[in-house]
C-alpha cells in the first residue's frame, strides 16, 4: 500500500468543479471497491485519465492493490492507443464513461464515479516484475511506446522528499493546472494525498473564467506550472490578481525565462509567497532537484539543488566528475527515486532494475561557487512542447512514414518546433498533421519547405545548417 | 473588409478552422481552442481591431457568440 487513506478519515480529499467534496474516508473505500473489481489480481490496466474524481480513485485503487496502472491523457490520440494496446495487452481500461461505447470488444464489468472499467480480451498477456508499480509516458505524444518503469520505493522515497523540501501538511489545497497523467502533475496529487490535504481536482483551465472562481471559491493554496503557464500567467495580468488563498506556486517541466523567473520571484517576494522552481524526469518518478524559495530571486535562472535523499554531479566528455564551478558537463543524479528503466515491449514488463539509482539526464548543466546547479543545454535530440518533452528523431519518422517520399528533418527550441520538408505543397498539410497526431496548438509547429535536407558524406542530418532559418 | 468578416477571419486563422464550424462554437468545442489557441485568438482579435482586451474579457470570452458581446464593449459594432 502507498497510501493510507482512511487515516485522514474526515479529511476533505478532493472538490470538484462543482464544489462537492469527498473526504479521505470516502475516497478510500471508493477506491479499494473499484481496485476490488479487478478479478485477475495483479495485472496490467491502462488508464484514460482527466482531472476526475474517478480517475483519481481508481488510480490510487490501483496502486494501492498491486495493480499495475498505464497513465494516459484521456485524449490521446486513437490511432496511437490502438497502437499501445495491441504491443502491452492490458488486462483491463479504466475510462470516463463517456468514453466507454469507443472499446466494442471489451465487456463492462463496473461503473462508478462517472468511470467504467473494462475488461480486455487478454489475461496476463506479459509478466509484471514484482517492483514494477507504475507505467508513465516520456513523449507519448509521438506514438513511441516508450514508458519509464516506476517502483513503489521509488513512488515513496519522492513523496516523502518532496514533502519535506515544499513542506507540504493537511492545509495545503492545491489547485490542478497539469494532468494527472503527467508526471508534475501526478507528483502534486502523490504528496498531497500523503499528506491529507484537499486537492482542488478541475479540468477547467488557466484561460476559463471558471477556473478562477473554483480558485476563488474553494481558496486554492498552491498550483504547479510548465514555461508556457507562467507565460500565460503574466499575459492573464496575474500580478494584479486578488487571491487572498495563494501561498505558493512551483514550476518545472521546462526552463522558464530567466526574467520571467525573476518577476514571479520578485512578485512572490512581495506579496509573501513562495515562488519553487524545480527540475525532474519522469525517469526520477518526478523529482530531481528545487531552488529554494528563500533563494528565488538571488539565484533566478538555476534548478537549485538536489532534493533530499538525492545527489547531483555533472560528468566531462571523458566521464570525469567535474569538480570546479562554471564547467558545463552532462548532469548525472543519484537517488532512491531513479526508476527502473525503459519498456518499449510487453516482454520489458518483466525486466528488473536496470539503472542502479544513477541516471544520466541527458541534460547540460553547471553548478555555481554556492553549489546551485543551471541547466545549459540537452545532449539528446528533444524539445520541450508546452511543458512535454517531444523526440524530434520520432517526430521525423511520424512525418516520413506517413509521407512517403518526402525528406523531413526536424529541429527548434521548447515550444516551437521547426519541420524542415522537401516538398513544398505539403508544409500546410503536414502541420496539421503533426497538431492533430501530438495532440498540440499547432502553432507549436512551423513547417518550412527546403530544397534539400543538409546531410554529411555518411547520411547524417546536419542540424547546425538548419539553425540559420529560426535563430534570430 | 467588414467588422463581421475580421472577426471571423480571427477566428479562422488563430483557431485553423472552417467559417462554417463557427456558428455555436465554444471554448475547447474544437481540439484547437484549447488554452494555446486562445492566447492566439485573442491577439488575432486585438491586432484586427486594434484594441487591448481586458482580463475579465479574455475569461469572458468563451464562444463564438460570446466574443461579439465582449468586442461591443470595445466600440466594436459587428452587426
Amino acid at each position: 500500500m502507498v497510501w493510507n487513506l482512511a487515516n485522514y478519515k474526515e479529511n476533505v480529499a478532493v472538490i470538484d468543479e462543482t464544489g462537492k467534496e469527498y473526504t479521505y474516508l470516502t475516497l478510500s473505500e471508493k477506491s479499494d471497491e473499484i481496485a476490488s473489481q479487478v478479478k485477475s489480481g495483479r495485472s496490467l490496466i491502462f488508464c484514460l485519465c482527466q482531472n476526475e474524481i474517478g480517475s483519481l480513485a481508481g488510480y490510487l485503487g490501483f496502486l494501492n492493490h498491486q495493480i499495475v496502472p498505464v497513465l494516459l491523457d484521456a485524449h490521446l490520440n486513437r490511432e496511437l492507443l490502438g497502437f499501445l494496446l495491441d504491443t502491452y495487452k492490458p488486462d483491463y481500461l479504466w475510462v470516463p464513461v463517456t468514453m466507454s461505447g469507443e472499446f466494442t470488444n471489451c465487456t463492462t464489468e463496473y461503473e462508478v464515479l462517472d468511470y467504467t472499467l473494462l475488461k480486455t480480451k487478454y489475461t496476463h498477456a506479459y509478466a509484471l516484475h514484482e517492483d514494477l508499480a507504475l507505467l508513465l509516458t516520456t513523449s507519448g505524444s509521438t506514438g513511441s511506446p516508450k514508458f519509464v518503469r516506476q517502483t513503489y520505493k521509488n513512488i515513496i522515497a519522492n513523496i516523502e522528499s518532496i514533502v519535506e523540501y515544499l513542506e507540504l501538511d493537511a492545509t495545503e489545497r492545491p489547485i490542478t493546472t497539469l494532468q494527472m497523467n503527467y508526471t508534475y502533475g501526478l507528483s502534486i496529487i502523490n504528496t498531497h494525498m500523503w499528506v491529507g490535504a484537499s486537492i482542488i481536482l478541475t479540468k477547467k483551465t488557466l484561460m476559463q473564467k471558471e477556473f478562477w472562481d473554483q480558485f476563488k471559491a474553494y481558496e486554492a493554496t498552491s498550483f504547479g506550472g510548465v514555461p508556457y503557464t507562467y507565460e500565460m500567467l503574466e499575459r492573464l495580468r496575474f500580478f494584479r490578481m486578488n487571491l487572498p488563498s495563494l501561498r505558493t506556486m512551483t514550476q518545472a517541466g521546462g526552463k522558464l525565462l530567466p526574467e520571467s523567473h525573476r518577476r514571479f520571484a520578485e512578485y512572490a517576494a512581495d506579496t509573501g509567497r513562495h515562488f519553487v522552481v524545480m527540475y525532474g524526469q519522469t525517469e526520477a518518478t518526478a523529482r530531481m532537484s528545487y531552488l529554494p524559495w528563500q533563494k528565488s530571486l538571488e539565484k533566478y535562472g538555476s534548478v537549485g539543488v538536489a532534493i533530499p535523499g538525492g545527489k547531483f554531479s555533472i560528468i566531462d566528455v571523458d566521464g570525469n566528475e567535474v569538480s570546479e564551478p562554471e564547467v558545463t558537463g552532462e548532469l548525472v543524479y543519484e537517488g532512491t527515486n531513479v526508476t527502473m528503466g525503459y519498456a518499449t515491449c510487453g516482454e520489458d514488463l518483466g525486466k528488473g532494475d536496470e539503472w542502479h539509482g544513477r541516471l544520466f539526464t541527458g541534460d547540460m548543466a553547471k553548478f555555481d561557487s554556492d553549489g546551485y546547479y543551471y541547466i545549459t543545454g540537452r545532449k539528446k535530440r528533444f524539445l520541450k512542447i508546452f511543458g512535454s518533452r517531444v523526440n524530434l528523431d520520432e517526430a521525423e519518422q511520424l512525418v516520413k512514414s506517413a509521407y512517403r517520399g518526402v525528406d523531413c528533418a526536424c529541429s527548434g527550441v521548447d515550444d516551437k518546433m521547426y519541420v524542415f520538408i522537401t516538398d513544398g505543397r505539403k508544409t500546410e498539410e503536414i502541420r496539421r498533421f503533426l497538431a492533430e497526431k501530438m495532440n498540440f496548438h499547432s502553432s507549436a509547429f512551423e513547417v518550412m519547405h527546403i530544397d534539400t535536407i543538409p546531410r554529411n558524406d555518411a547520411g547524417k542530418v546536419l542540424y547546425n545548417k538548419l539553425g540559420k532559418y529560426f535563430q534570430k | 473588409m467588414t467588422n463581421m468578416e475580421k472577426y471571423i477571419e480571427a477566428f479562422t486563422t488563430s483557431l485553423e478552422i472552417d467559417a462554417s464550424q463557427l456558428e455555436g462554437l465554444e471554448y475547447q468545442g474544437v481540439t484547437q481552442w484549447d488554452s494555446v489557441g486562445h492566447m492566439s485568438l485573442i491577439a488575432a482579435l486585438e491586432e484586427a481591431f486594434d484594441i487591448m482586451i481586458d482580463v475579465d474579457d479574455i475569461l469572458d470570452l468563451s464562444s463564438f457568440e460570446k466574443g461579439k458581446e465582449v468586442l461591443s464593449k470595445y466600440g466594436v459594432e459587428l452587426s
